[in-house]
């Protein structure tokens, strides 16, 4: 009977780890566009957009991220904004790791040596072309450890989309689990995916990173 | 826009739960860790491989999903277990304990990595001097190993710890009355939901905002006495 149980459940569980998927990458694409400017806003020598970005980044890194979902979807309906659960959740998970993101590329930023700074101004470069020629390309290979790590902790964040009635793979686990009264079983199963999810994740991450810091080698 | 319905009270109480919850945790996380971490440095390859196995596999858990496994289907697994040896048993699980007992488990997951790469950055030397002079074991571990991979392993740490500090709010979702929970209550009576969502989240971030200057303190007091690397 327990076998045939993980059988049957196996199949609404990998269905719906298509949203946990989906989610993961949007979010982060999203997050890290918004991640950007806010990094070079941290670093910037205005002071309204340097204070905005620093309360910015605290205020999403210092709450849950379950608050700040309900704070979206349950909240903003009170002064006027209503989203639904998928849009919700979206809007929420990408401003999250928009903050984390953002702190990541701040690190990145500040190990480029200020030497090379220097030398690409003197050599006449525009500030333009010294951020996109010579920071950002080496940021990229600075960040992408901690990078890696935040995208393993973003798969591990759309589990909470499940707590706005969204059916990711935790939401569908929790609904089978409900149904069949064998949480035991289904929870297993739906970590065994998860586990799956991350390991192949952080072995692509591996990869990537030989790829991009070739020349250090 | 504070105002808050009479809900304050009911809102302070759920934060005093949530401090205790968070308290209870780091306690179990912090022993879980170390125990994990000796296994991992221990010469017996069984207890080597089991540890490796129990971080690895919460660390690539969900939080949420590794609550709801402990709370839901850990009391079911002991009592399968136990019913192997013929004993017929239901631990009932409140969810203050299925929360603690969660949280703890998941912080020790991590702690144990962290734990491992500080005992190991002591220097061996050291560690054959302390028992040149004959200190057993034991004190070795308590006067010459710790009290140094304490201070090395305690970043790390302060990152879990702020995490642990927001991730107590997902045991709400398995009904626990702390400041999340009481705050949704009040929500469902004063239809003010992001008045009463936006005043949680204020309260989240004065303790983690507290945790930190906790864990500033620490890091300060563990470093007593040595010269730190100037960048």
């Amino acid at each position: 009977m327990i076998p045939d149980l993980i059988v049957e459940s196996l199949a609404p569980l990998l269905k719906s780890s298509v949203l946990t998927i989906h989610l993961t990458c949007l979010t982060l694409a999203i997050g890290a566009c918004l991640a950007l400017p806010l990094a070079l806003g941290r670093l910037s020598r205005n002071r309204w957009i340097a204070g905005f970005c620093f309360v910015y980044v605290y205020y999403f890194r210092g709450t849950p991220l379950l608050v700040q979902i309900f704070l979206i979807y349950y909240g903003l309906p009170q002064i006027g904004l209503t989203f639904s659960a998928y849009v919700s959740a979206l809007l929420s998970l990408s401003l999250n790791t928009a903050a984390y993101t953002a702190e990541i590329i701040r690190g990145g930023i500040q190990a480029v040596p200020a030497g090379e700074i220097e030398s690409a101004s003197a050599m006449g470069m525009k500030r333009r072309q010294v951020l996109y020629r010579i920071i950002l390309p080496q940021m990229v290979g600075f960040a992408l450890p901690a990078y890696g790590n935040e995208i393993i902790l973003q798969i591990k964040a759309t589990s909470l989309a499940s707590t706005i009635t969204l059916m990711d793979l935790t939401g569908m686990a929790r609904t089978l689990a409900a149904d069949t009264y064998a949480p035991l079983e289904i929870f297993s199963v739906a970590g065994v995916i998860y586990l799956v999810m991350v390991f192949s994740t952080s072995k692509c991450v591996t990869w990537m990173e030989k790829r991009w810091t070739v020349y250090r080698s | 826009m504070f105002d808050l319905k009479g809900y304050g009270n009911q809102i302070a109480t759920g934060a005093w739960v949530t401090v205790e919850i968070f308290l209870a945790s780091l306690a179990l996380g912090l022993i879980f860790g170390l125990i994990t971490a000796l296994a991992k440095l221990s010469r017996r390859a069984g207890i080597r491989k089991a540890a490796d196995l129990y971080s690895d596999l919460i660390r690539g858990l969900p939080e949420l999903l590794t609550i709801l496994l402990v709370y839901f289907g850990l009391p079911i697994l002991i009592a399968r277990l136990l019913s192997l040896f013929g004993i017929d048993f239901y631990l009932e699980v409140t969810p203050f304990a299925g929360g603690v007992a969660a949280l703890g488990i998941y912080f020790g997951a991590y702690a144990g990595e962290i734990f491992r790469g500080a005992i190991l950055s002591v220097p061996k030397g050291q560690i054959e001097a302390a028992h040149a002079f004959a200190l057993p074991s034991f004190q070795v571990y308590r006067r010459v190993i710790l009290p140094q991979a304490w201070r090395i392993a305690l970043p790390g740490l302060g990152n879990m710890t702020l995490a642990l500090m927001k991730n107590t709010a997902l045991v709400s979702i398995i009904g626990l009355d702390e400041l999340m929970r009481k705050t949704s209550m009040a929500t469902a009576v004063t239809h003010q939901p992001f008045t009463f969502y936006f005043t949680a989240s204020l309260i989240y971030l004065a303790l983690t905002i507290l945790t930190s200057i906790a864990m500033h303190f620490l890091e300060h007091r563990a470093s007593r006495g040595v010269k730190e690397a100037q960048a």
